[in-house]
Parts: structure tokens; sequence; C-alpha cells
């Protein structure tokens, strides 16, 4: 690791890791240091992979300009990444008349901000285009599209990592001492020098500034509660549905929306916490989430539920104001050399190539560099079994026999696409890294079937299984063997060897 | 595609089922049966039960679960039955075109039966929709006890077990034994899900609290589980206030039901029953679509291996004569479930030969008789001391009891 980065980019998650492999194309050296054991394990995993065309923001506010300017370059953004991207359109649902005018509104706010192809449509062409949606008219969004988020964050720092971008995981920024060009960033595992400092920390990007004494940002965590349908229910609906945003609301409202895999998504809900990492799921709003959807779609069974996760938005409006903020993009007099990214929630995702064109522009100002050889324009994780041709798949096992066994067989993963992504280039090693990279537990069987034998694949790869976890940190998963159970050593006896 | 072959019958999934039908398919005269096992051996989940109990039925003694495969395995070997091991079913079609997906690339066979034996999965979290984080150490029973008995790790040291499964049960001995502590078991139903034996054996030989009408309402911890909150429920599941309470623990082991795995039963176009969610099948064990079997958990599930092997034994031999000969007695008498029974199996019967009706009740019975009926006139009746919820009904009717069907219907029911 050098003495000293260029820039130390804090928060791995979809800006971060955007603007790591965005710098990646230069002769730069960047760090990227996240808290968690993974990128992409806050906001940017756990939402709903909408890329929004723009219809919801505000006409001339900065989110208005990232958002379409994101928007546009999207596909080519996922696609040179091999991430699952598809245009799948969006309609907007009035359930009544009256909320017609709303749809009319949004219409007028989309053409002003450069949406193309916005129509209103009547109950009868809204049957045609999904006949198990019901309602008396809807805003059609042909341009909406769907990407999957959490591979997209990992395909971008992995990326970022082969071109030469360092991750520190495990690795909360405590303390930021120093000024522009001589940054000294303090984390567990020791001090990291930079000379700028972007700071992409989301949920904790207030607490970030506040290190270096800029306290004008407050973040209000709010969850957002979502449940996941089996695959069986995914052809319920052929594009995303959503209903007319709530007035004041903090977020769009509970919207059924398609997954790149096939699943379908209910939610958010939007509940305010004091607790950014308090990402519980309760059964109120699970019943909410059902009730409400399937006011949309009357044929949705909870049968179908595979699960139930929460996401959380960094907004920067309290609950008592309601709404949205717009997206703070800053460096600010109390502290030069530090761009602050605050209050970036939907449509984060879809805005980061933007945001990630500007930092680096802001970067290259200051620190002038030459391409970057390594820099990968197109890039590839692993070859997806699912995803192919029986002759490709019969090619790939030719190659590699490995591509021959399937563990997890709800999502079709072969023990290939396991062992590619444990060794990652990011060193991730927990289980959900796993998950992550490969999909492998992600089906109706969440790992009932393939967990075990995935533990076996990380024990033939090196590690102990009282050193396994299921997200780091101390989410440990096995205390030792039977025998250490027996005779009531601790994990942490068994690990240290005692 | 890298090869295509032709089986008379191949058999999809080698655990119990699968072993005992593949076995009589091959004595029953098919020249070829192939048996298609996903995992690197087959056994199936006897592999990891490492308790005894298993044959009393078939054997009139206890093994264990490796004990009572090994036996099966060792026929399909003697039978020559072809195994193809880490080989995994991607799609059957109605035609019986079976692709499978293994080292060897893909291949495609062509047989003139298929029996669907795949068993079944565990119910997740997930789908019962236990709140609170999401922190490790939240397992199925099942997994647990593949972890500990085949690759002999432990899943932490203070654990509760939400649901009386039988699996659930066995855990709960299990941990207890070797040094764990069990704190209980709650279970949200009034009755126990797990058969009387084990609640003997396995909860209050090693006195482990059961908590009927309790169930986990939150789960706490943000890294590893550090407690869970019970609650009790009212009749009608709701949650009963003033009766939540913290349960320190590092674990919570969920043993609460079983899914047929009807996947490729459903993709196949297969009809079947909504309680059941396996295929509607007649007393061949034959299927809405011709030439494709059901039998063992997928098909319905058992309390006890032996039955799931009785069955399966039939359901391999009606495939062999199926593929051999083209030929099964048709089944036109419909076989309905009356009062006191959520199920009753099969849903047809040709009246040539004896059947073994299996079945389940709503509740607990006590001095009841299970009643075969046919035009309002008693056909058969059989008197239970005791049914269960939890343990599956097997009566059988003997041939000559058919002839008093009337209309081709046959209703059963419990009565007194």
């Amino acid at each position: 690791m050098p003495d000293k980065f260029d820039v130390a980019i804090i928060g791995g998650g979809v800006v971060g890791c955007a603007i790591a492999r965005e710098l990646s194309r230069y002769q730069l050296r960047v760090v990227v240091l996240e808290r968690a054991a993974d990128v992409a394990r806050g906001t940017s995993g756990k939402n709903s992979g909408v890329v929004h065309t723009g219809i919801n923001v505000p006409t001339g506010s900065r989110k208005a300009a990232l958002n379409v300017a994101g928007a546009r370059v999207f596909e080519d953004f996922c696609k040179d990444l091999d991430v699952p991207f598809d245009r799948v359109g969006k309609v907007i649902v009035a359930l009544e008349e009256d909320q017609t005018p709303d749809l009319e509104s949004l219409m007028a706010r989309g053409i002003a901000n450069g949406v193309p192809d916005l129509e209103i449509i009547d109950s009868a062409t809204l049957k045609r285009m999904e006949p198990n949606i019901s309602g008396a008219a809807a805003l059609n969004v042909p341009t909406a599209a769907i990407a999957c988020p959490y591979s997209l964050n990992i395909a971008l720092a992995e990326s970022s990592a082969e071109a030469g971008v360092e991750f520190m995981l495990n690795s909360p920024v405590t303390a930021i001492n120093g000024d522009e060009g001589d940054f000294q960033i303090t984390t567990p595992g020791g001090t990291v020098n930079a000379a700028l400092i972007v700071n992409s920390a989301g949920l904790f990007s207030d607490k970030i500034a506040r290190m270096v004494g800029i306290k004008r940002w407050r973040i209000w965590p709010c969850r957002g509660e979502y449940v996941i349908l089996d695959k069986r229910a995914g052809s319920l609906i052929n594009s995303m549905v959503y209903p007319v945003p709530p007035k004041g609301g903090a977020g769009l409202g509970v919207h059924i929306t398609p997954t790149t895999d096939g699943n379908i998504l209910l939610g958010p809900s939007a509940d305010y916490t004091n607790d950014a990492d308090d990402v519980r799921t309760t059964p109120k709003i699970r019943r909410q989430l059902l009730k409400e959807a399937a006011e949309f779609l009357p044929a949705l069974s909870p049968r179908d539920v595979i699960t139930a996760y929460s996401g959380m938005r960094p907004k920067l409006v309290p609950s008592k104001v309601g709404g949205f903020g717009d997206f703070v993009l800053e460096e600010v007099p109390e502290q030069l050399g530090m761009m602050n990214l605050v209050g970036i929630e939907s449509p984060g995702l879809t805005a980061s190539p933007a945001i990630a064109d500007e930092i680096s522009g802001w970067v290259r100002e200051r620190i002038p560099a030459k391409k970057n050889s390594n820099f990968k324009g197109k890039w590839t994780a692993v070859d997806r079994v699912r995803d192919e041709t029986p002759e490709k798949i019969d090619a790939l096992i030719g190659e590699d026999p490995a591509y021959g066994e399937i563990i997890c067989r709800c999502e079709m993963v072969t023990r290939k696409e396991i062992i590619d992504s444990i060794n990652n280039g990011l060193e991730a090693t927990s289980l959900n890294a796993i998950k992550y990279r490969s999909r492998a537990t992600m089906g109706r069987c969440q790992g009932g079937f393939c967990g075990p034998r995935i533990i076996d694949l990380l024990i033939e790869n090196g590690h102990s299984p009282e050193s396994l976890t299921l997200t780091g940190g101390d989410s440990w998963l096995f205390l030792g063997s039977v025998e250490d159970l027996r005779k009531g050593r601790t994990r942490e006896a068994v690990e240290a060897g005692n | 595609m890298s090869s295509h072959e032709q089986a008379d019958v191949a058999v999809i999934g080698g655990g119990p089922a699968g072993l005992a039908a593949a076995a009589e398919a091959k004595a029953a005269g098919a020249s070829r049966v192939l048996l298609l096992e996903r995992d690197d051996r087959v056994g199936g989940i006897l592999n990891q039960q490492v308790h005894d109990g298993f044959g009393t039925k078939v054997f009139n003694e206890a093994l264990t679960g490796p004990e009572y495969a090994a036996i099966y395995e060792d026929r399909v070997n003697e039978r020559e039955v072809e195994t193809w091991l880490k080989t995994h079913v991607i799609n059957v079609t109605k035609d019986r075109l079976i692709t499978v997906h293994s080292d060897k690339g893909l291949r495609t066979i062509e047989a003139g039966s298929v029996v669907l034996s795949m068993g079944c999965r565990e119910r997740t979290r997930g789908a019962i929709g236990t709140a609170g984080t999401r922190p490790a150490g939240v397992f199925t029973a099942g997994a647990v006890q593949n972890y500990m008995n085949v690759r002999n790790l432990a899943v932490g040291r203070k654990v509760v077990i939400l649901g009386s499964g039988d699996i659930g049960l066995i855990m709960a001995r299990r941990l207890k034994l070797e040094g764990a502590e069990v704190v209980c078991v709650a279970e949200i139903l009034p009755q126990p899900s797990g058969i009387g034996a084990n609640l003997v054996r396995c909860l209050e030989d090693f006195d482990i609290p059961l908590y009927l009408s309790t169930t986990v309402v939150e789960i706490h911890g943000k890294s590893r589980v550090t407690g869970v909150t019970l609650a009790e429920v009212g009749p009608k599941m709701g949650e009963k206030k003033g009766t939540r309470r913290f349960i320190e623990c590092d674990t919570l082991l969920l043993s609460v039901g079983l899914i047929p795995e009807n996947e490729l039963t459903n993709k196949i176009g297969i009809i079947t029953n909504p309680v059941t969610t396996g295929a509607v099948v007649d007393d061949s064990f034959r299927t809405s679509v011709p030439g494709i079997f059901s039998c063992g958990n997928v098909l319905q599930v058992h309390d006890v291996v032996d039955y799931a092997t009785m069955e399966s034994e039939k359901a391999g031999t009606a495939a062999a004569i199926w593929a051999t000969t083209g030929k099964l007695p048709d089944a036109d008498i419909k076989v309905s479930a009356g009062a006191g029974l959520r199920y009753v199996l099969p849903a047809t019967i040709s009246g040539t030969d004896a059947v073994d009706f299996t079945m389940r009740s709503w509740r607990e019975e006590h001095d009841q008789s299970v009643i075969f009926k046919s035009g309002g006139e008693e056909v058969r009746r059989l008197r239970m001391p005791h049914m269960e919820p939890a343990g599956m009904i097997r009566v059988r009717v003997g041939k000559g009891r058919f002839r008093r069907i009337v209309n081709n219907e046959l209703t059963v029911e419990v009565g007194a």
C-alpha cells in the first residue's frame, strides 16, 4: 500500500465505487475505506434497483440534472460492467379517477425535466399492458428501467480494484486530521494518508463531515421495508407498477418492482429511525405492504413471499418537514480538499455515473493525471450458467467441470461461480459476500440445501469454520467443532487455537 | 447437447423414496433404470439422521438413518440400477424428455416412465415472516443437523427452538447431549407438531420446556443473535398483550414445517392437490401426466420413512409396468376426504387391488374411527385409539371391500 494516496473515498456504496471506477481511468492512487465487511452493505445494496427517468424530481434541482444525466448513460454503464439491466418501463397508476390530475402534473414535470415518451393511458390500455393490474388511469413511463443494484456496486468495486484502486474493508473511519494535501484518516486498522477526501459515507456522511468540524448537515435515517416474492410470481407484472406518490411522503409510495432476476419486490415503507443500522423488519409493515400492493395486484398471494428485508434512506429532511431534500455535492470553506456527498438518497443509484463524472473532474482539477493503461472499459466478473444457452453451458463445462456442478439449485449457481465469488478481488469473505456475487442462497430455500456446500468450499479454500461470518464483524456462524461445543470452548478460544 | 440417452424408468431424487422406487422398478422388469441424484451420494436426508428409530415398520428393528439408507443403496447397486450422482435435473417435458446438468455437460434422457421423488425442503424464517433484525445464528433445524452430524460443526451454545416439528425435537436432544443449553422449544399451535414419542424422548427426558401457543415475535442482535422475544398467541394466532418476554440466546433454530419440492412437478404442468401441494395421484401413483409418477415426501410429507419407502416401492413397480407394457388398471373410483380429514391419498383408485390409503386428521382425536363410505353405506371402518395432525394415518383396504362401491365414489371420514 502506498504511503500516501491521492484520494481517499470514504464509503463503498454505489456512489463511492462509481467514483473509484471513474478515477481508476487515471494514474491516481485511490483508496476506498468501507466500514462493513463488503461493499454495497448500506443503502446501495438494499433498494428497488430502479433506474429513474427524472419525473419525480424538482425541475432545476441538482438532483434533476444528475438524475437525467445518469439515466442517459445507465444502460451502457451496466453493459460495460456486465450488470443486469432491463428497460421494463413503469406505469404510475391512479386507482381512482380523482388522482388523474396528479398524473398530469407528474407528466408535466417529467416533460420539463426532459423525460421522453410520456403518455397518460386509460384503464383499458393499462389492462392490455398489465392484465393483472387494476386502475382508473396511468402515466406510462416507457424509458424507466431496472438494474441489479448490488451487482452494479460490486462490479464497480471489483473492476476498480483490478485497475489498481485499494479497498480497505472493515475500516470505519474514526477521526480525520490534517488538511488538504495531507489528511490523516484514522481507522481501527491504522492511519491512511491522502491528499483529497471524498465523503461518500451515505448514512454516516454527516458524521464524517463533523469529524472535520462541518456541522451544517444532519442525516435522518428512514427505513424502507421490502418483501421479496418467489420467481413463480414474477410473471404477474411486465413493468414497474407505482402508485401516485403520497404528498409530503418520505418515499414514492409502495411500488411493485420486477427485479432483473425475475423476482418481484413490494415496498418500500418509510419509517424514520434514530439508528441507521436498525434494518429490522416488522410483521405490521409486511402485512401493510402486501395489503397496499394487493390494491393494484389482486392476484398477489402471501404464499409467494420468500423473505423480507429493509434498506435505509439517508434523508436530509426530518419527518416533520417531509418530502425530499436536494443532493449535496459540496466542498465547503471549513474544510477544503474534502468533497462532501450528502443526502444522496433516491435517485442516487441512477445519478451515480453522473456524480462520479463530476467528482472525477473535481479531483483532476487538483491532481492532473495521465490515463491508466490497466483500466478496462469492458469488465466481466464470471460467466453465469443461468444466463447462458445450452451450447454455451456445454462449452463452459468442457472448459471447467466445476461449471457442471450446481450448488445452489434455486438460483442455478455452479461450483465454479461460488469459487470465483470466494476469490473475489476485494477479498470479502463473508457468506453474504458470496451471496451477493453469485446469488447462491437467495432463492426460495434461502440456503437450506446449498449453505453447507458453500461452507465446504470456504473451508476448502483455506477459511477455518470459526472464522466464517455472515456479514463480517461479530456475525460468526460456527463456534467450532462439535467437540469444541462439548468441551465448553468459546469461539474466541477455538479461533485463537486454545 | 453432449448426449442423448434412453431409459425405461428415470427416478428423480435419490433419497429414501427414489432408492425404493428405483430398486423396485428394476425388480419389476424395467431393463434400464436411472437414478438421478444432485448430491454426491444417495440417501438424501437420512445421511444426516444419525439417531435411531428408522425401519421399525419395514425391518422390525430400529436403525439409524445412514444404516437404513445403506440397505437400499446396496439394493439398487445389486439390482444394477444406474445411479448418476451430482446430476441436476433442470427440465422434464410432458413427453418425459429429461434434461440434466452435470460435469459431463448437458444430457437428455428419453424415459419410458419418470418417477418424481424430490423430497421436501424446510420452511425458512422468510416464509414465516419472523420480525426483527437479520443477524447470523438463525438456522433451520435440518441445516443444523447437517452441520453437526455430517460436517462436525457446532452452530452455537445457547439455543431457542421455534416449532415442535420432529427434526426440531431431535435436534433439541442432540444439542443438549453435546453440551449446548437448549432454553426452550416454542410452538405457535396449541398442540405439538412432532409425534408424541419424540416429545417424551427428546424434551421431557432432558427437562427441555415446551411452550405451546407461543412464538418468537422478534429476533434481536445486529451481528449475531443476542436473544429472541417470545409471546403467547390467542386462538387466531394474534399476539396476546402483556405476554412478551426476552430470552437471551445466541442461536435460533427453526423447525416450522416442510415444503414438498414440487417445482419440477409444477413446471411439467402436473395437477396438484392444494392441501398437500403434491401431485394428485391414483393408486398406482400415476400423476395427471401419463407416464409420470410421484412418491415420497414430494407427494405428501410423511412422519415415518418406512411408509415413504412402501409407497415408493409401489410407485416404482407401477412405473416399470407402464414403461414395459403401457398398461395399468384404470382408476375410475374417485376418493374424497370427508369430515375430520385434511386430505386423503390416492385421489382415485382402480378397485382391482388392495390400497393403502394415507391421510391426516385436522385435530387430535381419541377413540374415533376412520370410515370409508360409498353411496351412504359403510365400506370399511377402522377404530383408531389415537389420531393427531402430526401423524400420518395409514389404512389398508382389501380389494374385496371395493365391490361395495357404487357410482365410482368413495368418501373417507372420521366418525364415532
